[in-house]
């Protein structure tokens, strides 16, 4: 059934006749009933989301309603809020706080750090610098987890690069007296919370350069221009144009780099003191201690952090700018 | 996008963005630096001197080849899997409009926009439900559900900038549906899910959260590295391993970037 076949016939009729065979069958099928095809074309992912990450993520939080035996170990499976309960002693309480914390700190310094650079690749850097800044930022982006913490095992080390530098600028002291403060020091930097902090802002920031700078570029150029026109000085210009325009871009970065340190349970192992987070928690309850119900219990307190999180980052038009 | 003069950018913003950058990449060099030295038990800086006998060390470590030939297989597989669901998904959502098309773009993003040890967690608990054991296909059936989100990103851009009209004029013409996609729709999404399946494939080579809930005594490459990184063996042989991870998973994302660059930016960031 080719074109030529098609013009061939002189008069051809309006309606052609059903094309042969099971292809053009459904071809024809295809055709007339395009639902048919979304289904056809819906089902496959739909069904591997839906059963294989839905369901097994309500399976889990189906188990944080049940609860442990305390006597034999095992799991009671009646509804209970009795594990709710749990997260809320003294001790679980404060995992939670000290993560949320940590997530908070790492996107506040993340913003810090990554809103120059967005700055200048988005407003300074043309054609090649421009692609040059883009695969300086997804470069690091994309290379592997692991290798990124290992390299700073390797730089915060008591033999490594970090103490050899501050030894020549004779800056060791200043060191000592930072390890010497309490909660965020320790015996050496990869043995203490400012350790950890630095790796989590180290791995997770590049994920806030690229929507800061998506937005950066659709503030309009004559904005800018007629600020300046209307008297404001660059501080003024900035504080009250550009940044705000910038800001659901830094907020729609801060959910990556929020979410990822919410999560996180292999950097703060490697790298950092014996005192867990979240994700620790939930590796320790489920893996050892066979403690399932607490471990989904566990997982519920990024869901729902997230979910408020994500709330308010969609009230802001942190979305648009993603 | 400005229409004014070039300006001179401020000095300060130059030295912050400069030392950003530098933040972001010194590190990474530095691994290049230590599978050079021939310093054995510690991460002694400067390197006392420099070998290249670890790399043959490596070389004839069965174990580090056991670890690469899983990854590659789940990276492979789980990638053929993203691409096939996330080319429908993408498709059937910029195709048309239907009721619940958010809720499945919903879907797909969730598996990344939740943190990865959910995920983990909510696949382990499950397999132990049904007591299914851990095998290659459990890796793969979590890594191919994160993977289908990176696929996706890509065909639905391009699928945007796509016309419809295309389509319809092949079928004028007399092509049937499977000759459309052959012809028209195949050549127009190519590079993009080119670039696609190679980020998924980057993803899925260096996932370890999910992996580690996932592949019981199975190790991966990442796995591998994480058990060198809490109970260190040979710290050499974990130097060259870590330089090579860099070197294999930089290639496919300067590839993807390399035939998208022209078109829309790739669907990067969230991984």
């Amino acid at each position: 059934m080719t074109a030529a076949a098609i013009t061939a016939q002189s008069g051809t009729p309006a309606i052609l006749p059903a094309r042969g065979g099971i292809v053009g069958a459904l071809s024809d099928l295809f055709w007339r009933r395009p639902k048919f095809l979304l289904v056809l074309m819906l089902l496959p992912p739909v069904l591997w989301l839906g059963v294989v990450y839905l369901g097994s993520l309500l399976a889990l939080l189906l188990q944080s309603f049940f609860s442990i035996d305390e006597f034999s170990g095992m799991i009671n499976r009646e509804f209970t809020l009795k594990t709710y309960g749990e997260l809320l002693l003294q001790s679980n309480l404060d995992i939670i706080i000290r993560t949320v914390t940590m997530a908070a700190l790492v996107t506040i310094a993340s913003a810090f750090i990554a809103f120059p650079i967005a700055y200048y690749a988005a407003r300074y850097a043309r054609g090649k610098w421009k692609a040059l800044f883009y695969l300086g930022v997804m470069l690091p982006l994309w290379s592997s987890y692991l290798v990124k913490v290992y390299a700073w095992k390797l730089i915060l080390a008591k033999e490594g690069i970090l103490t050899w530098l501050l030894e020549k600028l004779h800056l060791t002291w200043l060191l000592d007296a930072w390890l010497s403060l309490p909660i965020v020091g320790g015996n050496s930097l990869s043995v203490s919370f400012t350790g950890t902090f630095i790796v989590f802002v180290y791995v997770w920031m590049p994920f806030m350069i690229l929507p800061i700078q998506a937005a950066l570029e659709r503030v309009p150029g004559n904005l800018i221009e007629a600020s300046s026109d209307l008297g404001a000085s660059p501080k003024q210009t900035f504080s009250n144009v550009i940044f705000p325009l910038a800001l659901p871009g830094i907020v729609a970065g801060s959910i990556f780099t929020f979410s990822l340190t919410l999560g996180d349970y292999i950097i703060p192992q490697i790298i950092g003191n014996s005192q867990l987070f979240i994700g620790q928690a939930v590796f320790a309850h489920q893996g050892t201690a066979g403690n399932i119900p607490l471990a989904a219990a566990f997982t519920v307190v990024p869901i729902v952090v997230m979910g408020l999180y994500l709330w308010g980052a969609k009230r802001m038009g942190a979305f648009d700018a993603l | 996008m400005r229409s004014d003069r070039q300006q001179r950018s401020p000095l300060g913003l130059k030295i912050a963005a400069g030392v950003g950058l530098l933040f972001l990449h010194v590190p990474i060099l530095l691994i290049f630096v230590y599978a050079f030295t021939t310093e054995e038990r510690t991460y002694q800086w400067p390197p006392p001197g420099l070998t290249l006998q670890w790399f043959a060390v490596t070389w004839n470590r069965p174990d580090v080849w056991d670890a690469l030939k899983l990854s590659v297989q789940v990276a492979s597989i789980s990638t053929a899997i993203a691409l096939v669901l996330g080319t429908f998904c993408a498709a059937a959502v910029s195709g048309s409009k239907f009721f619940g098309r958010e809720a499945i773009s919903l879907l797909v993003i969730l598996p990344i926009a939740l943190p990865g040890i959910i995920t983990g967690i909510s696949l382990r608990s499950a397999f132990s439900l049904m007591e299914i054991p851990f095998s290659t296909w459990t890796i793969v059936l979590g890594h191919a559900t994160f993977c289908v989100v990176v696929v996706y990103n890509n065909a639905v851009a391009r699928f945007r900038r796509t016309s419809g009209s295309m389509v319809e004029a092949s079928m004028d013409l007399g092509a049937n549906a499977f000759q459309t996609f052959r012809y028209v729709i195949l050549p127009n999404i190519g590079t993009a899910l080119l670039a696609g399946g190679m980020l998924a494939f980057a993803l899925s080579f260096d996932e370890v959260i999910v992996t580690t809930f996932t592949a019981g005594q199975q190790q991966t490459v990442p796995i591998w590295m994480l058990e060198e990184l809490v109970r260190p063996r040979q710290r050499p042989v974990t130097n060259v391993v870590a330089m090579l991870v860099v070197i294999v998973t930089l290639l496919p994302i300067l590839v993807a970037y390399y035939i998208t660059r022209d078109g829309d930016q790739i669907a990067g960031m969230g991984k």
